[in-house]
């Protein structure tokens, strides 16, 4: 037994196939109704991970508490009751609908033939509302669509009624709106019913949201973990996923293609998230520009920092000074065009300085119709 | 629900009615045909003809019963072998279970005979099962070394194949008069059945039949594939080695009375699926015993009675409706 501070407490997990070590050291202390997530690059052994604690796979050392109980001294029908998966393996099921799927998630409570009790068919119909599949209950489990399959699966572990529950990329084949709500539900069910959800992700910006805490593992191995808002510092999703070409903006989620460098051929005038969509267009062009002036706080600057050859900023809540309005004519006259996506008439106190510079480019003959 | 439900109960009444039917022509079609009226006549002991009497009891209803049991216990085992291997083309003929048992049976009947002593039925199924087990420890070793359900296929009619050339090699070189007897066995016959015989038959299937019904639980559980079932709470383990035993036990049984059949183990528990429109285990297992049941008796009577009264091997028979139907799944599982 141990210390039942935690909900679920892998120590020193070793995963791997073969006897071949493949990620060590892993630690998660999880409490009730918490949800972590992990990520990391293709490869790299999230789905080992994942295998290792529903113990498809033996891990290579280590031990994992549940409820301060040791999982796998555990009897595998007290374990089912407990936690159950939502995988990523093809299955073929002949003839079975909806329903019957989600209702093989009540294995572990039936009797010696399997026949679906009262208490069952109550479960079955709850798991079955809640992802919203109800009115496909009848039909052919081969006939649904990914999305579908998806969201029929999650019902069957419901079905489960676990406490925690492991799903391996469960929203790869979801679209974004499906995506959004099989988030929704699983997060409900750690509010809700203290579920605690252990899941592997690719989409970034939604780990960010729905997690407690996430933890990140490359090649080289468990490269962290924490919150989100720990995880998400400067800089370490590029150094975790190894991004070379284009850039991941951990602050507002934002991803870049990447940017064409180079002597700028065009100043953009933006401010207040209007120029992000120029300055995409630009990239996809291949046209190098510059941008300013934009304060640090402002919604283009993510965008223009990643993208733009030369960028004339001041920081948040200032004035902007001569020197910097100075150094933007200059650019403006360097690169011979400019663009400004702002709406010049509500500009006012500081921003008033901006259309001093639109009217600059004005009088230099240098603005151009976008 | 309801549908479903009614649907059951029709598909299994079919199923009865076609076993009572096929019985009941099985004993009256044959080199010597025999009216209703004669039959009834036997059954309540006013006929007169002691032959009539001896053909029926003796020799058609023993050998109709033997064919409904091996056939129940051969669609059984094709079905177990399925769900093991995802595969729905896997059969005890096709992974070369049959054709294990056939050789051992056909060593040890050779062996036997030689000192003069005869095999009884218990002999003949403990052999078989060796021969069973032996193969299908074969089959289990290739299937962890090739992937793709048409390569573990392949290796099943190389492991059949090598054992048919050994049994055929035993059998040129045995004494002359085993050899008729032996030869008509390894084509796969039900003639020559005693009630002897249909009782030992009846002990063992019923038996196994009653285990393979327990384990329809985790049978449903493990059509959605191992991890699944495994994380439901399945003991995979203990259900893998149950479902070996089962299905080789089964399928040794037809082999020592009968011989090896093809093709029974691959159609029916297709056609029972078309059927009944479902796989779920509870109603597959009865319902693949039953039409397996059927199918034999239907084969086993055109076997006779084709061109009587020369007898055919049952094994033609099976081939000729069962082959066609393995080609229909094959292309099915194509599109897919």
């Amino acid at each position: 037994m141990e210390k039942k501070e935690y909900y679920f407490h892998a120590k020193g997990l070793k995963v791997g196939y073969k006897k071949k070590p493949l990620i060590e050291n892993i630690e998660i202390p999880l409490k009730k109704g918490e949800i972590l997530t992990l990520l990391g690059p293709n490869g790299a052994g999230k789905t080992t991970i994942i295998k290792s604690i529903i113990q498809q796979l033996e891990p290579l050392g280590g031990v994992m508490y549940l409820d301060g109980e040791d999982m796998f001294a555990m009897n595998r029908k007290t374990l089912a009751k407990r936690m159950s998966a939502v995988l990523t393996n093809p299955i073929d099921t002949e003839f079975m609908t909806v329903e019957d799927v989600v209702g093989t998630g009540r294995y572990p409570y039936t009797g010696k033939f399997g026949i679906l009790e009262k208490e069952d068919k109550r479960v079955l119909k709850e798991s079955m509302e809640l992802v919203h599949i109800v009115d496909i209950a009848q039909k052919q489990f081969s006939e649904i669509s990914d999305g579908q399959r998806q969201r029929v699966l999650l019902a069957r572990a419901l079905c489960q009624e676990p406490d925690l529950l492991i799903l391996d990329e469960p929203t790869s084949y979801l679209d974004i709106r499906y995506k959004m709500e099989f988030l929704s539900v699983l997060q409900e069910l750690s509010r809700q019913k203290q579920v605690t959800v252990i899941l592997s992700l690719h989409e970034l910006e939604l780990a960010a949201r729905v997690s407690d805490h996430i933890i990140c593992v490359n090649q080289e191995g468990v490269k962290g973990f924490g919150t989100p808002e720990e995880i998400f510092s400067e800089g370490f999703i590029s150094t975790l996923y190894g991004i070379k070409v284009g850039n991941y903006d951990e602050k507002s989620g934002d991803l870049e293609l990447e940017a064409k460098k180079g002597k700028p051929e065009i100043f953009i005038l933006a401010g207040n998230g209007t120029g992000s969509a120029l300055f995409r267009k630009m990239q996809r062009k291949r046209i190098p520009f510059a941008v300013g002036v934009l304060w640090e706080n402002d919604l283009d600057y993510p965008v223009a920092k990643a993208l733009a050859s030369e960028i004339i900023t001041v920081p948040a809540f200032c004035r902007i000074s001569e020197k910097k309005i100075e150094q933007a004519k200059q650019c403006m006259k360097r690169c011979g065009r400019v663009v400004t996506t702002l709406d010049l008439s509500i500009l006012q106190d500081y921003g008033s300085t901006l259309r001093e510079l639109y009217d600059f480019a004005l009088q230099n003959q240098l603005v151009e119709e976008k | 629900m309801q549908r479903k439900k009614s649907r059951y109960i029709v598909s299994y009444s079919i199923l009865l009615i076609l076993i009572c039917v096929f019985v009941l022509l099985s004993i009256c079609i044959g080199s010597v045909t025999i009216s209703w009226k004669e039959i009834l006549n036997c059954v309540w002991g006013i006929e007169k003809e002691r032959t009539y009497a001896d053909i029926i009891f003796q020799i058609r209803l023993p050998r109709a019963v033997a064919a409904c049991l091996l056939g129940g216990a051969l669609a059984l085992a094709g079905y177990l072998l399925q769900t093991f291997f995802h595969n729905p083309i896997a059969g005890p003929f096709v992974l070369g279970i049959s054709s294990g048992a056939k050789l051992l049976v056909a060593l040890t009947m050779v062996a036997f005979l030689e000192r003069g002593v005869k095999l009884g039925s218990i002999g003949l199924i403990v052999a078989a099962f060796i021969g069973s087990m032996l193969c299908m420890g074969f089959v289990l070793l290739l299937s962890k070394v090739v992937t793709g359900m048409s390569m573990l296929i392949v290796s099943g009619v190389m492991i059949s194949y090598i054992c048919s050339a050994v049994t055929e090699f035993v059998v040129t070189f045995a004494d002359d008069s085993n050899i008729v007897n032996l030869h008509h066995w390894s084509q796969g016959s039900f003639s020559g059945t005693t009630w002897s015989n249909v009782v030992c038959i009846g002990v063992v299937v019923g038996i196994t039949f009653f285990y393979v019904f327990t384990l329809a639980k985790p049978l449903g559980a493990f059509q959605m594939g191992e991890v699944y079932a495994k994380n439901a709470g399945v003991n995979i383990k203990r259900f893998r080695v149950l479902l070996v035993l089962l299905s080789s036990l089964l399928s040794a049984c037809v082999t020592a009375f009968a011989g090896p059949i093809s093709f029974v183990g691959i159609a029916v528990p297709h056609l029972i699926k078309q059927l009944f429109q479902t796989a779920k285990p509870i109603v597959m297992i009865p319902a693949c015993f039953l039409g397996g049941g059927v199918f034999c008796l239907f084969c086993d009577l055109l076997a006779r009675t084709l061109f009587a009264p020369t007898e055919l091997s049952v094994s033609t028979i099976t081939a000729v409706f069962g082959a066609p139907i393995v080609i229909i799944i094959m292309i099915q599982g194509r599109k897919k």
